[in-house]
């Protein structure tokens, strides 16, 4: 069977994903900013897939897309829209603007050009098939005790979430 | 000419899906079979539920187009297509547009990998069931999106309890798929597998259907996965998000003609879709009943005539009927249609009968009986259960289904590890 990770689908996913950035801070109305996002994260799940990760792509569609997304927009539509229509969209902060542009932009510029001095470049052993089974073995096995750390890190936002949200418990 | 020919004759003998062989032709073809079968059970579908609904209720249902109303559902259709498309002039036009093709793709793309027989699918995928819950939860955001775009109140409060149940439903119904997930790893290697031919393979190796796993276990799984799909696809009792007597019609009140027709495919193909996870993961898919019991070449020759007896009695039942038909002029192309009707479907069933068709058939065939096995459950709760109020689904939800799921997937953890470790070392 073909590959069928050519370089022609990272170029049109990745540019999906910038056009989607773009728009989520371009648009004025929020629910058009949230429907550009779920793009995005639609075409970022695309790309893990073309990396031959679909356990990720898929947990990516599941909690981002089907999930989290949903409830920012549970929460903006119930915003008034002819608010947020008026307000100011972006703050002028030209000086720190500025300064972040230019590290990002150097650093892309440093990947660029000395990229293949920089990372070491991997030959593509992994198998689409045993995927999640290799995902399993790592989390459980050599990372387990960050994987329960990380857990508990949710728990304790999860009790954090509700003591805020309940006055009296 | 002879190079497509052979691209094309390649696959004919290979024990793969089309998607797993790589074959193009093959994948669209069996895309084109899926999309056709599917639109022809909803429109059965459609004239069954109002069929049975009525006689549940002591009414006749559609008897005016075609005999018995059989050419309801066409005649709908028709009108559906004819009719007027109105978008509200506030409403905001391109999400409003976007929303019903979101709830559409959502719901046919699922069918991707459904296994219909362990050659019968598109393609295998080694995240299937991940994929399936994925993508029809994606159907939510086409729902909320129809809400808010309509910019107006019934529309916007329907979309909300309607992804306020899905998002909660979703999280029962998760575990209830880890568990059964859980069970396809009880085998020599101990890895288990999401991909949706591999479950039903496992359910084949292991001898039994999930559903009888670790009883009750895999019961209760079952149970809770029952309850949440019908949430899941909003149905009654859980449709509160288009209950009638608050909401109009819910999410889809201000959509009209074409739009609507989306939405009510979709609808229908996403009760299929949840119907096929759950044939799949606990009641053994393609598989026959009692392959252990019953085996041999007998049984086997006994089972594979189902199908053609399925057929056949079809084809009596609308004898009968034709039999039955009003003696009156009036009624004479009626009558000749369903005699008609019933001769394609008694050669239908004779066909069935050819050992090289039945043998390739069966696998589809017991997949479509368990999953209209539970298309009749949805009609039948419709007809039984009045309509839950909106706390009570929620606590169902959260503090029933929930907490009943982590315990059924810890216990059968437990009694896993303990059939490993203790009974069979």
């Amino acid at each position: 069977m073909a590959p069928v990770a050519t370089p022609f689908f990272f170029y049109l996913f990745a540019a999906i994903m910038l056009i989607g950035g773009i728009l989520v801070i371009t648009r004025k109305n929020p629910v058009h900013s949230a429907l550009a996002l779920i793009v995005t994260l639609l075409a970022q799940a695309s790309i893990y897939l073309m990396l031959y990760a679909p356990f990720v792509a898929g947990v990516q569609i599941i909690l981002y897309a089907g999930g989290i997304m949903v409830l920012f927009l549970f929460v903006i539509m119930l915003v008034s829209i002819d608010r947020t229509m008026k307000e100011r969209q972006f703050n002028s902060q030209w000086v720190v603007g500025m300064i972040a542009a230019t590290v990002l932009g150097g650093l892309f510029i440093a990947v660029y050009t000395k990229g293949t001095s920089i990372f070491p470049e991997h030959a593509l052993s992994v198998v689409e098939n045993d995927n999640t089974q290799q995902v399993a073995t790592m989390l459980y096995g050599q990372y387990m005790f960050a994987f329960e750390i990380a857990s508990l890190l949710l728990l304790v936002a999860i009790i954090g979430a509700v003591v805020m949200a309940k006055k009296r418990i | 000419m002879r190079g497509i020919i052979q691209y094309i004759q390649s696959y004919l003998g290979s024990d793969q899906t089309p998607g797993a062989a790589g074959n193009m032709f093959w994948a669209l073809v069996y895309i084109m079979l899926v999309f056709a079968g599917l639109s022809v059970a909803v429109i059965a579908m459609n004239w069954l539920e109002r069929k049975i609904l009525a006689h549940m209720q002591v009414r006749l249902g559609p008897m005016r187009v075609g005999p018995h109303g059989l050419l309801q559902p066409i005649a709908d259709a028709i009108k559906l297509l004819l009719k007027e498309d109105i978008m509200p002039s506030e409403a905001d036009a391109f999400v409003f547009w976007m929303a019903p093709l979101i709830v559409v793709l959502a719901a046919f793309t699922v069918f991707v990998v459904v296994p219909f027989g362990p050659t019968h699918a598109i393609t295998d995928m080694n995240i299937g069931i991940l994929f399936m819950l994925g993508v029809s939860s994606l159907s939510v955001l086409g729902i909320v999106m129809a809400g808010w775009a309509s910019n107006s109140h019934y529309p916007l409060i329907g979309a909300l309890r309607s992804s306020a149940q899905m998002v909660s439903y979703e999280v029962a119904m998760g575990l209830a798929v880890v568990s059964a997930v859980l069970m396809t790893s009880l085998n020599a290697e101990g890895t288990g597998t999401l991909s949706m031919i591999g479950i039903v393979q496992a359910q084949q190796t292991q001898g039994e259907w999930f559903i009888f796993k670790f009883f009750p276990l895999g019961l209760i799984a079952f149970f809770i996965f029952a309850v949440a799909m019908v949430a899941e696809t909003n149905r009654a009792p859980f449709d509160l998000a288009e209950a009638e007597s608050e909401l109009t019609a819910g999410f889809h009140t201000e959509y009209s003609g074409f739009r609507w027709s989306l939405f009510f495919l979709a609808e229908y193909s996403a009760m299929i879709a949840v119907s096929s996870i759950a044939v799949t993961l606990w009641l053994g898919g393609w598989l026959r009943p009692f392959p252990h019991w019953l085996s041999g070449g007998t049984w086997d020759k006994a089972f594979s005539s189902f199908p053609g007896i399925t057929f056949l009695l079809f084809a009596a039942m609308c004898f009968y009927n034709t039999v039955r038909m009003p003696k009156h002029p009036l009624f004479r192309i009626q009558t000749i249609g369903l005699a008609g009707f019933g001769v394609v479907l008694g050669l239908i069933g004779l066909v069935l009968f050819v050992p090289a068709v039945s043998l390739r058939v069966q696998d589809i065939f017991w997949f479509a009986a368990k999953v209209a096995g539970f298309m009749y459950l949805y009609i039948w709760y419709r007809g039984t259960f009045p309509r839950y109020r909106f706390d009570q689904l929620m606590q169902m939800g959260w503090k029933v289904l929930l907490p009943m799921g982590l315990g059924v997937l810890i216990l059968t953890a437990t009694v896993a590890l303990l059939q490993q470790r203790i009974w069979h070392p």
